[in-house]
């Protein structure tokens, strides 16, 4: 079985947005919770350190997940592999 | 065509059943409520919660019983991704996260979050690196996908171990959950409520597998998620005049909790003389131990007789002065009585209560400070496990086979991809409240109970002393008739379990929150049964010792099996096994270890191959077990920490091992074969026309 050059298109931009992702979790995480002390000498509903890691990194996790699937959901369509009973 | 009306109609069906659900589930809360204000007594209240909600439970499981294989394992594919959510929902969040992650937040105060963000954040690894692969590959279970990516009975192998180490260690913690809100509710002893729950999760999971189990799982999704936020929501409303306590909790309570501590911590004004006072009856207290150890290191027995002796002249003495002091006299007798009989308890005793009077005597650690510690070194290792901790909880939540495993449930990959997002938002609702509980119990602690005079403690407070010592202890140290901080004890499960009386509602809300701890021990718990069962049954029964055994007979022994592992579970946990978490944060390192790396280079990385698996989960499980073993003192080894890491956090370790494993192994053996290059192009498109297809149903 051969894939095309489009399937390797598909699978290109699922992997780059896979990484965008990655990338945004990774910053939301590690780089929010490295630096928490800093952060929170900023005020954001309360102190932003504090308020990153008790609720701010979380909606952003919502969002990551949320944005893939619609990506995702949208980016089989366009490249026709997605399945026929939906 | 027809498929999809009877999909559709299905889901309609679904959304106006448990519309009716949660309709019926409130008209019974409030009829509860009108018992209560007839004057029912409140053990029945508590009785009529727990066996209503278990003979639900049974109801549900009784009418999703199935003799189809599909159905029993995968509950038929026909899962839609709101109600996939809402099960793996209640999946998820166990006892732990219900009872315990507002009180260990109280506690902890910023570095209790790595809890928040760990259970939360590996979602994103589940929906960008497995969900919609491991559905498309669509087959039962999780060593299901490493039998058939990596070829040959050995990877499923280490796979069905590995699932059932971590799950029988995350069981455990379950049980152990029923087993605490049934004794608490209900009066029952410990063991005789780890049995009574242990019922009520067979009734779910035995006649009808993942189906019922599903089906089971949302209703208590509904129950757990309704019991949590009205006694916070009302907390908030009362004591901050906004409803919305994930707002409040910043905006109000945390700067008057900030302000407190301040004041706690400055000698110079009222409160912090008064904690000052306490502090220091605390180091006298730590001094005491402290010549008592060195006294009993020096002279050993007959040092103990002599401190015995003194103890006894001083009770004499004051039997003979005038005027008598009867309290006085109680407490030298108890003294006596109390005292250590011979060195080895002395030792533990003493040592025990330097402890407890040495956290008594430091500063109240600022809530929102993250890492906080005496100097730049103690603060730089508690920021490395912080972040290590998240880490390995991340990881692992992208490993728990009883996790992944519902993601096998829904009709498409699509609805797999968006079932991830209702699974995270509904765990969202509830991990998003408890920094906020933490912080809104924390204020009614700080604001109202210190200060107050011993002579009218709130009622919420004398009652929790009363019934359990270790969730709640006060006591008047330094006797000047009122509450200082440092006088009081609380036990990091009293948070949820006291806020609908903090908040000063009616007894039926506290049956309510039981029924809600209740659904989610016993809904974590029948995933992980489930997952053990069918490791065991499908994998190693059916699809290694006998392929061609019947579906009758697949089911019955899964069934029977599902039987044996409970009761072994329920018996393990009645004889209460050290740390429970620590037992959880283990399950999280090692699925993370062995399973994580796996997994993902099966998807992501053609050439990964059947050496490289193996090596890979071998050396993750490996490393991760060695490193427990070696640091943990429970196993008494006692070997000095790799970079500061916890042994909770052993998963840092592992993870990067089984990567490098599985990379290793690969290249130094031969690239997958053709048929096996070709799976993972089918499971990396959601629809191949070409792929030779491996969905069974």
């Amino acid at each position: 079985m051969q894939l095309t050059a489009r399937h390797q298109e598909y699978w290109n931009r699922n992997l780059k947005i896979t990484s965008v992702l990655l990338a945004l979790w990774f910053i939301a995480t590690f780089v929010v919770g490295w630096f928490a002390k800093s952060l929170n000498t900023i005020e954001f509903i309360g102190p932003l350190g504090f308020y990153m890691a008790a609720q701010g990194s979380l909606i952003i996790y919502v969002l990551i997940i949320w944005y893939y699937s619609k990506y995702m959901n949208k980016l089989d369509v366009e490249y026709g592999v997605h399945e026929e009973d939906e | 065509m027809a498929a999809q009306t009877s999909q559709a109609q299905f889901n309609a069906n679904l959304k106006k059943y448990y519309s009716f659900y949660t309709g019926g589930f409130i008209l019974f809360v409030i009829a509860i409520g009108i018992l209560e204000m007839l004057g029912v007594p409140n053990k029945a209240l508590g009785y009529m919660f727990l066996f209503a909600t278990i003979l639900l439970y049974a109801g549900i499981g009784f009418m999703s019983k199935t003799a189809e294989v599909s159905e029993y394992y995968v509950a038929g594919r026909r899962v839609p991704a709101f109600f996939n959510g809402m099960a793996t929902g209640a999946d998820w969040m166990s006892a732990a996260s219900f009872i315990g992650m507002a009180g260990t937040l109280y506690l902890a105060g910023f570095d209790g979050l790595a809890f928040v963000m760990g259970w939360t954040g590996g979602y994103c690894l589940v929906a960008l690196f497995l969900a919609p692969y491991l559905r498309k590959f669509g087959q039962f279970t999780i060593p299901d996908f490493l039998g058939a990516r990596y070829g040959g009975n050995i990877p499923r192998l280490i796979g069905v171990l590995a699932a059932i180490i971590c799950s029988f260690t995350y069981v455990i913690a379950q049980i152990y959950g029923v087993g605490l809100i049934t004794s608490r509710f209900t009066g029952l002893e410990f063991g005789v409520g780890v049995f009574v729950g242990l019922a009520g999760i067979l009734v779910c999971s035995f006649l009808g597998g993942m189906k019922a189990v599903t089906w089971t799982q949302v209703a208590q999704y509904i129950i757990l998620i309704v019991a949590y936020m009205i006694p916070v929501v009302w907390l908030s409303a009362k004591n901050t005049g906004n409803p919305v306590p994930q707002i409040a909790a910043y905006v109000s309570a945390l700067p008057s909790v900030t302000a407190l501590e301040k004041e706690f911590n400055n000698p110079a004004t009222e409160k912090g003389a008064r904690e000052e006072s306490v502090r220091k009856i605390f180091r006298e207290r730590v001094a005491t131990a402290d010549t008592q150890l060195k006294g009993l290191e020096s002279g050993g027995a007959a040092f103990l007789a002599e401190e015995k002796q003194k103890l006894e002249a001083k009770a004499r003495d004051l039997k003979a002065a005038e005027p008598r002091d009867a309290k006085a006299i109680e407490a030298a007798d108890k003294a006596v009585a109390d005292f250590p009989s011979d060195p080895a308890k002395a030792k533990a005793a003493w040592t025990a209560a330097k402890t407890a009077a040495q956290a008594k005597t430091a500063p109240v650690t600022p809530h929102a400070e993250p890492f906080p510690g005496k100097d730049e070194k103690a603060r730089d290792i508690k920021r490395k496990n912080f972040l290590a901790l998240i880490f390995c909880l991340m990881v692992g939540t992208a490993a728990l086979p009883h996790i992944l495993m519902r993601y096998y449930t829904t009709p498409s990959v699509k609805e797999a991809r968006i079932s991830v997002f209702w699974s995270l938002f509904f765990i969202f609702l509830l991990y998003f409240t408890a920094p906020a509980l933490g912080i809104l119990a924390k204020q009614e602690v700080y604001s109202n109970l210190v200060g107050s005079s011993f002579a009218s403690l709130p009622a919420w407070v004398s009652n929790w002393a009363a019934v359990d010592k270790t969730l709640m202890s006060i006591a008047d140290i330094n006797k000047d008739g009122i509450v200082q901080l440092a006088e009081i004890t609380i036990g990091g499960d009293l948070i949820v379990l006291a806020t609908p009386e903090i908040a000063g509602l009616p007894y039926v809300i506290s049956g309510l929150v039981a029924a809600g701890g209740l659904a989610a021990a016993l809904s974590t718990a029948d995933g992980l049964l489930l997952t053990i069962a069918n490791a065991l049954s499908h994998d190693l029964y059916y699809k290694m010792i006998d392929p061609n055994a019947p579906t009758v007979r697949r089911l019955a022994v899964s069934k029977g099996l599902l039987l044996v592992v409970a009761v072994i579970a329920a018996y393990v946990t009645s004889l209460k096994p050290g740390d429970i978490l620590f037992l959880v944060g283990a399950a999280f390192s090692l699925a993370a270890s062995g399973f994580f790396p796996a997994l993902v280079c099966g998807v992501f990385w053609k050439r990964a191959n059947r050496l490289g698996a193996i090596i890979g989960m071998v050396a993750g499980l490996g490393i991760c077990m060695y490193y427990m073993y070696i640091t943990y003192p429970f196993f008494g080894v006692k070997a000095p920490l790799w970079w500061d890491i916890n042994p909770i956090s052993a998963g840092i370790f592992g993870i990067p091992a089984g990567f490098v494993g599985v990379i290793v192994g690969s290249l130094l053996s031969a690239a997958p074969s053709q048929a096996v290059q070709e799976l993972v192009d089918h499971v990396r498109y959601p629809n191949l026309d070409l792929a030779t297809d491996t969905t069974l149903h």
